[in-house]
């Protein structure tokens, strides 16, 4: 019987994430890993990186054949500094996916509510105090730029949140987005008065909305882990409700869904996982649209494949942007910002001319 | 347990502060298909929209004599699903995809579609006669196929009661027989109790065992479609001059040049 019935549909299965693209996914983030490793100032050899890899596994010892000064680099500066790209990538990529499914339009990005702004409002009025208060920009101050990142960006999404009551007590995603542009330019007006007032910090500044991967360690890493865990088990949960909010809030609602309670948890926990990247990696573009719509085209459009394969590919992603950004550039490294945006930008184009012809 | 699937009493509904549904009652017994008739503005969807618990209303809405409010929504949309007037079409979405979203107040939280979730939507498919569409977008299927997918994704939700807001309003005549025909044949196969709103009077009083005016958001007439389709009611609701002739299956209304 149930033969029969899976002929007739030709063999059609249901939507969802295939084992073929998590394999992908895992091999996108392995090659990632072990490129983001082996290659920079000083190159060592893939196979021993592959090697001191399995051997930070408990349990584990093999001989890899690098040098002791070999194996500090890889551990003490390499390895953080990648896993800190894949987890900031992920984050941003998820993120990303989520405000595309909870406002239904295929250009939101994980700045849309104001995060970028925000953060920009709070790193510049730290930095300009702080330049202000001793007349050295590397002066203490009590708050550090990824606090204040993190505080900004925070805020600003409150004040949307505020503001986009005014619509209504329901927040129509249309009336967030707006709610979104006015904050941001209200915020980025401000920035703008501070650098104005402050131009000695300006290259300071713009290193930071350029967008890089500190290198402070594991101390970043650690910083962003447990947003990434919260807002990653947060978004994962909510993927087949995603799928049934794209029939529109009155037919989710019919189906037994509560769209509302939905969008705000998806909200909450996308906001926050973005304001956590942000506050250790400025403001790095495109990776949440670029990602979740080359995975939209490539998987299919159901959110249960698109978000888990967005965390997988944009860590790999931006780990390899930032391979390129600390060693195209010879001795400078290049905004890894820069570098996103410029593969960023001509597929950005793709989209948008994709979605109107199918429109 | 009553024997009746959907009772109404004062239904009030308020869409940005004025009143468009105002004191609506309207009974329909299980297996019983009734359509919901009106000029524009009457308030048809909206009484049908806050019937399916999808708007916010006052008064009472009993669906098999449990009050739709104490009802949880996973349990409301087991017991009636609606298809509204043009229901969105979600980009890229497969036909077995959408109508397994009928499924949902099956699938536990953080839970997949089982095997038997798999198996009612394939046997719903079959019964529409859309499986060989499984595989295809949704975008690229033809008005009345489309139409058939929207009922199969309600009846997918395994529910009793079936709301259908102008059904077959986007179809041409061939196509809205052959969808009032398809909406029949359910109902008696699978005990389903039909109410729906409609524009053609004639063919709505074809297929409906009773029929209800709506005007100005109240209840102006209601019975079968020999005592709601008469000249006079029409002319009072929908301003317009017409004959209404004998047919084979029921009054036919043929509109008149003023």
């Amino acid at each position: 019987m149930t033969t029969t019935l899976r002929e007739n549909r030709g063999g059609v299965r249901p939507a969802g994430l295939r084992g073929g693209w998590l394999a992908g996914g895992v091999a996108a983030v392995l090659i990632a890993l072990v490129a983001g490793l082996a290659f920079g100032s000083v190159a060592l050899p893939p196979g021993g990186v592959a090697i001191e890899l399995l051997n930070l596994i408990p349990g584990v010892q093999l001989h890899s054949g690098l040098t002791a000064r070999e194996v500090a680099i890889l551990t003490e500066l390499r390895l953080p500094r990648v896993v800190l790209g894949l987890l900031v990538g992920g984050l941003l990529a998820l993120a990303g996916a989520a405000y595309q499914g909870v406002f239904r339009n295929p250009l939101a990005d994980p700045h849309l509510l104001g995060v970028a702004a925000g953060a920009g409002l709070g790193v510049t009025a730290v930095i300009s105090l702080r330049a202000g208060a001793s007349g050295d920009a590397t002066a203490n101050l009590p708050i550090g730029v990824p606090v204040a990142a993190f505080a900004g960006a925070l805020l600003a999404v409150a004040l949307t949140w505020l503001l986009g009551a005014a619509g209504g007590r329901d927040r129509s995603p249309a009336t967030l987005i707006l709610a979104g542009v006015a904050v941001s330019s209200f915020l980025a007006a401000g920035q703008t008065y501070l650098m104005q007032r402050h131009v000695e910090t300006l290259r300071e500044v713009y290193s930071w909305l350029l967008g890089r991967l500190a290198t402070a360690g594991w101390h970043d890493v650690l910083i962003v882990l447990p947003y990434a865990v919260v807002t990653a088990v947060i978004v994962l949960a909510q993927r087949r409700e995603l799928d049934v909010l794209t029939v529109g809030d009155e037919e989710a609602t019919g189906l037994g869904l509560h769209p509302q309670r939905s969008r705000y948890l998806l909200i909450v926990a996308a906001s926050l996982g973005t304001a956590a990247a942000v506050s250790v990696s400025g403001l790095i573009g495109f990776v949440g649209i670029i990602v979740p719509h080359t995975m939209r085209l490539l998987a299919g459009p159901s959110y249960r494949s698109i978000l888990p394969l967005s965390v997988l590919f944009g860590g790999a992603f931006l780990a390899l942007a930032d391979l390129l950004a600390r060693t195209a550039g010879g001795q400078a490294e290049i905004p890894i910002g820069v570098i996103t945006a410029f593969f960023g930008a001509p597929f950005f184009i793709v989209v948008l001319r994709r979605s109107r012809g199918t429109s | 347990m009553s024997a009746r699937a959907i009772r109404v009493q004062d239904l009030r509904v308020r869409l940005d502060g004025n009143l468009i549904v105002d004191g609506i009652a309207l009974d329909v017994s299980r297996g019983e298909w009734v359509t919901v008739i009106g000029p524009n503005g009457a308030g048809k969807s909206t009484a049908l929209r806050a019937i399916g618990g999808l708007l916010p209303c006052t008064g009472t809405v009993e669906l098999d004599g449990i009050p739709v409010d104490r009802l949880h929504r996973r349990e409301r949309a087991r017991t009636i699903a609606t298809v509204s007037q043009s229901p969105t079409v979600p980009p890229g979405m497969r036909v077995l995809d959408y109508a397994l979203l009928g499924r949902t107040p099956y699938i536990p939280p953080l839970g997949r579609e089982s095997a038997a979730d798999i198996a009612a939507v394939e046997e719903v498919l079959e019964s529409l006669d859309v499986a060989r569409f499984a595989g295809r977008r949704l975008e690229t299927l033809s008005g009345g196929e489309r139409q058939r997918v929207f009922l199969a994704r309600a009846l997918a939700q395994g529910a009793r009661i079936l709301l259908l807001d102008e059904p077959t309003s986007a179809l041409d005549i061939g196509h809205q027989q052959e969808v009032l025909e398809l909406i029949d044949r359910l109902r008696a196969e699978r005990a389903l109790t039909v109410l729906m709103t409609m524009h053609d009077l004639t063919t709505a009083g074809e297929y409906a065992d009773r029929m209800v005016l709506l005007a100005e958001g109240t209840v102006v007439a209601a019975g079968t479609a020999r005592e709601v389709l008469t000249e006079e009611n029409l002319a009072r609701h929908y301003r317009v001059r017409v004959r209404v002739v004998e047919g084979e299956h029921g009054p036919l209304v043929v509109p008149v040049r003023r």
